[in-house]
């Protein structure tokens, strides 16, 4: 009875998620989404609790509450621009309870292995279910366990490393140990090898050896990609951390675990797949680190970049009657989407149509934009995806760009021995005219001459992207 | 060098080509200025300002065409002008050289070199040169002045306490630079604004500028104006007959007409005929800004505003950017020193007279001692062709079936052939794994479908929102530790219960930050 009550829950839940998921859908829609989720998750750990999650109540219920207060503390303090760190911490935590799980798992198979016929028929819980199983049904959960708690652990060390990048914590730079992938490739044989020895044996040993090896690979995998790749590589983790508590799911043999783990994963694969399109590049070539190789020199940039005031934007401004603002990740460094949004709302007030740009890439998290847009109140209907907007740029006044670089960059149109040739890029210069604010005369990440600094229409607006539009926003009348 | 600029000598001629602002700009480019003195002074420009300017003033046109390399002005030379001309001196003005064969045969035997403003080339770059329009543009706007001054009522319609006022109505005909801005004049006066084109592609300039296109039923190639320089070309004698027709229909209810229809190099096309003006209300005005040229209406006097019979006016002045000579000599003096700064490459106050030049090359007609005109056709093409508008071709409902079958197909096939692969690898693992294993490999196989269905759906702004959710359920993890924590040793229940733990940071920080993100999403 028990069990039937909490598979029922289980399928509630199930369902419950995946609407959570689909009610992703649109801006309203998704309010009432994450009740659906909150609401299965509570009914999710509920029956557990009540079902086959046996003994040790309190202890349970207390570690909850624990966490969950110290998850409310964070959530309720953290920064809106700091979304991108907190998501990668939050997939390290999932990784390692996947990995720790499955040790788990591996140490009640050998306990219940050594146990004689009547003491396994005492058995109640976890053991019991392990009990159970057929020899053929428990070399499968070797391997299912195995499986878990490798990609656990790549899930932990990346993560882990993910944060300390989008933090600031680890430079951000493409760095890896000489010897670069072949390291990760000797890794991944090592664990292949260790999971054969492990299928014969059962032993510890091969389990902790292809542990260490995954939590390297994790490591120098992430340590590897650069700043700008970390939409992909936070997605990526996502979809990891998915497939590990399906995997897990697998081997305690809870469909749960594996729809909400398969749910999770494919979710996370397909942000992937959205961010690598989204900068034309194969999954492999992010993955595998740094830019793919150009075919021949680079265009020659002609003409010099043109610096402009306060005033002359602020003119523009003025004068112009439509506007579109391309956000980047400078914007979320300079903490300037205040002041952005003021100056939309003084523009908007002053009757202009004002709308934003955003690259599928843009900052350092799927979307990371749009929230860091909607915390600062500038209103969801006038932000538009690249698709929408890319087409209104030549009836466009005045182009802002802010703290953006290669989404912005017609190189990725113009020179086919541009490293971003054929990235899709908002195409800004073909409005009236553009004024890009921007640190200093660098190149950026990726170290790409931008001609669009060069263009005969575009001024360039030196300064801190915080400090700058504060700047316009008394001349704007 | 120096530039002059004598005063002008045609009758009721106010401009002048060259104004105290101009002159600071030709002094920038390395010229020195002259003028006749009083040249200005119609167009409210007095000696004194351009003293001030640095224009050295001259007592005598004899005087000023002697001491200049360079003579400015605004109409073309009469033939005491042209006599004055020395081999070598500039002379820039309108000239149209078509017209003025004898004038121009006496230029090149005095081997001056001669600038036709009205010569310059339609090409953007050539644009803020071209005198053409900025005098079209002053005689647009005035034709619609002029009109008002003579119509008896408001432009604007209005309710007042002392009754109804409709509102004017006025056709426009020939959206030129002139009728566009005559179009422009209108509309802001409040009027109810018509406009015809013979060149159908300027309909959307029309209706840009706030008037309605007035479209005709007729059945026939259309004009590309791209092929004429922009201009406009004669029509053939049946779209005409069309025209006049919808113009018989117009005329009892429109109240002013300004026709601006001129074809280059011919005489103006009547477009407004007698039974029409007789069809008009009495007190309605036409002003024709083509009298020059024979005028667009039938009743049209040069320079002369005449009353038929049934009491309307017709307007056939040809000096409207004169009547309004200080706004058209600015733009004109700048015309020029657009025309001199193009002229002077190096800005050393020396002229390059540079015939490898499209611009400069159109609008020579003298040079050397050569007629230089008709200028060789301009390399770049004033407007970009028209893209002949492409239709798609209309598919025959069986073709229609036909591809929507095949795409069907097309898709069939590839589903069909993922489906196989997919069930035939299901098949093949069914047949090694145990049955336990499989149910949980069907649940698993489908989940994966049903996220990838659902995740498509998601709204890009929201990626971030999807993450944190989709990392608060991923701790669902919780479950599996929760069904360890209670059997086995204490190393079992030191594991499962950190992994409780940390679940539990997840659930709670990401379903919070979550609703945090989605309760900033706000509409305008």
């Amino acid at each position: 009875m028990e069990f039937g009550f909490t598979t029922a829950a289980y399928v509630v839940a199930a369902v419950l998620f995946i609407l959570s998921l689909g009610g992703l859908s649109g801006q309203e829609s998704a309010k009432r989404a994450v009740w659906y989720g909150i609401v299965g998750m509570a009914l999710a750990i509920a029956a557990t609790l009540v079902g086959p999650g046996a003994g040790l109540w309190l202890l349970s219920i207390l570690l909850i509450a624990g966490g969950g207060t110290i998850g409310y503390v964070v959530a309720k303090r953290v920064q809106m621009t700091e979304m991108p760190q907190l998501v990668a911490a939050m997939h390290s935590l999932v990784g390692l309870a996947a990995v720790f799980v499955g040790l788990v798992a591996h140490i009640e198979l050998g306990r219940v292995l050594g146990m004689t016929e009547e003491q396994r028929h005492a058995l109640e819980g976890f053991g019991a279910l392990l009990a159970h199983k057929t020899p053929v049904e428990q070399n499968i959960l070797r391997v299912e366990l195995f499986l878990g708690i490798f990609i656990g652990a790549v899930t932990f060390t990346g993560s882990v490393i993910a944060y300390g990048k989008l933090a600031g914590k680890v430079s951000s730079a493409a760095t890896k140990l000489p010897g670069g992938h072949i390291l990760n490739a000797g890794a991944a044989i090592i664990s292949l090898l260790c999971l054969f020895w492990y299928f014969g044996t059962g032993g510890f040993f091969p389990l902790a050896i292809m542990t260490l090896m995954a939590l390297f690979i994790g490591y120098h995998l992430i340590m590897g990609i650069g700043g700008a790749d970390m939409p992909v590589v936070v997605s990526m983790l996502n979809s990891y951390s998915g497939w590990a508590a399906a995997a897990i799911g697998f081997s305690l043999g809870n469909d749960l675990l594996i729809v909400v783990g398969a749910l999770v994963g494919s979710s996370g694969a397909i942000l992937s797949y959205i961010m690598c399109k989204a900068m034309n590049r194969s999954f492999v070539s992010v993955i595998l680190g740094g830019f793919g190789g150009t075919t021949g020199p680079a265009m020659e940039v002609e003409g010099e970049q043109i610096a402009i005031d306060a005033d002359g934007v602020a003119t523009a401004l003025n004068e112009a009657d439509s506007v579109i603002i391309i956000p980047g990740y400078g914007m979320a460094v300079a903490q300037a989407q205040q002041s952005v949004s003021e100056l939309t709302r003084k523009l908007r007030a002053a009757g202009k149509e004002v709308r934003f740009a955003i690259h599928p890439v843009a900052g350092r998290l799927p979307g990371h934009m749009n929230v860091l847009l909607a915390e600062a109140k500038v209103p969801y209907d006038i932000v538009l995806e690249m698709e929408e907007i890319n087409d209104d740029f030549p009836e466009t006044d005045v182009a802002i760009v802010i703290g953006s670089n290669d989404i912005v960059n017609p190189a990725a149109q113009e020179d086919p021995n541009s490293p971003i040739a054929g990235m899709p890029v908002l195409e800004c210069w073909k409005a009236k005219q553009v004024f890009v604010s921007k640190r200093g005369q660098g190149t950026g990440y990726s170290g790409i001459e931008n001609p669009l600094f060069y263009k005969e229409n575009t001024r360039m607006f030196y300064g801190d992207a915080k400090a700058s539009i504060d700047s316009l926003l008394p001349m704007i009348k | 060098m120096k530039i002059g600029t004598p005063k002008e000598v045609y009758e009721g001629e106010r401009r002048v080509a060259m104004t105290p602002d101009s002159a600071l700009q030709l002094q920038k480019l390395g010229y020195e200025c002259a003028i006749e003195t009083g040249a200005g002074a119609a167009a409210g420009f007095s000696d004194a300002d351009y003293e001030k300017a640095g224009v050295e003033i001259l007592p005598t046109a004899a005087q000023l065409w002697k001491a200049v390399d360079i003579v400015a002005k605004v109409r073309e030379p009469n033939d005491t002008e042209a006599k004055r001309l020395s081999a070598g001196q500039t002379l820039i003005s309108f000239f149209w050289p078509a017209q003025n064969k004898e004038l121009l045969e006496l230029c090149q035997s005095k081997s001056a070199n001669v600038i036709a403003m009205d010569m310059v080339p339609r090409i953007s770059r050539a644009q803020k040169m071209d005198a053409l329009s900025s005098m079209a543009n002053i005689a647009g706007y005035r034709a619609v002045i002029e009109a008002g001054n003579n119509f008896g009522r408001f432009f604007t319609g209005q309710v007042t306490a002392a009754g109804k006022v409709p509102p004017a109505k006025v056709l426009i005909v020939g959206a030129g630079v002139a009728g566009l801005a005559a179009i422009g004049t209108s509309t802001s006066l409040g009027a109810i604004t018509l406009a015809f084109d013979v060149r159908p592609e300027v309909a959307e300039q029309i209706e840009s500028m706030g008037a309605e296109f007035v479209y005709l039923d007729f059945e026939e190639q259309a004009q590309d104006g791209a092929a004429t320089g922009g201009y406009a070309a004669p029509s053939s004698p049946e779209f005409r007959e069309a025209q006049l027709k919808k113009f018989r229909e117009l005329a009892p209810s429109v109240d002013i007409v300004i026709t601006t229809a001129l074809i280059p190099g011919r005489d103006a096309p009547v477009l407004w005929t007698k039974d029409m003006v007789e069809l008009m209300k009495p007190g309605s005005v036409v002003v024709d800004l083509a009298a020059e040229k024979g005028g667009n209406c039938e009743l049209t006097q040069k320079d002369q505003r005449v009353v038929s019979d049934n009491g309307v006016i017709v307007i056939g002045y040809t000096d409207f950017p004169s009547r309004m000579a200080a706004q058209a000599s600015t733009l004109y003096s700048t015309n020029i020193r657009h025309m001199m700064t193009d002229l002077t490459p190096d800005k050393d106050g020396k002229v390059n007279h540079n015939m490898e030049d499209d611009v400069i090359r159109g609008a020579t007609v003298t040079h050397e001692g050569a007629i230089t005109f008709p200028p060789p056709p301009p390399k770049v093409k004033a407007i970009a062709a028209q893209k002949p508008k492409e239709k798609a071709p209309e598919l025959t409902p069986e073709e229609k079936r036909a591809a929507e079958v095949a795409a069907f197909k097309k898709e069939t096939k590839t589903q069909v052939t993922l489906l196989a692969v997919g069930g035939a690898l299901l098949l093949a693992a069914g047949l090694v794994a145990p049955a336990s294993f499989m149910q949980h490999f069907i649940v698993f196989v489908l989940s994966v479908f049903i996220g990838f269905q659902v995740i498509w759906n998601v709204s890009h702004s929201l990626h971030t929102p999807l993450m944190a959710v989709t990392n608060a359920i991923s701790s669902i993890i919780i479950l599996g530790a929760l069904m360890q924590i209670g059997s086995g040793s204490f190393l079992v229940i030191l594991l499962a219960a950190l992994s409780v733990f940390m679940a539990g940071i997840n659930i709670f920080g990401g379903f919070l930050v979550t609703r945090r993100m989605l309760a900033m999403f706000q509409k305008s």
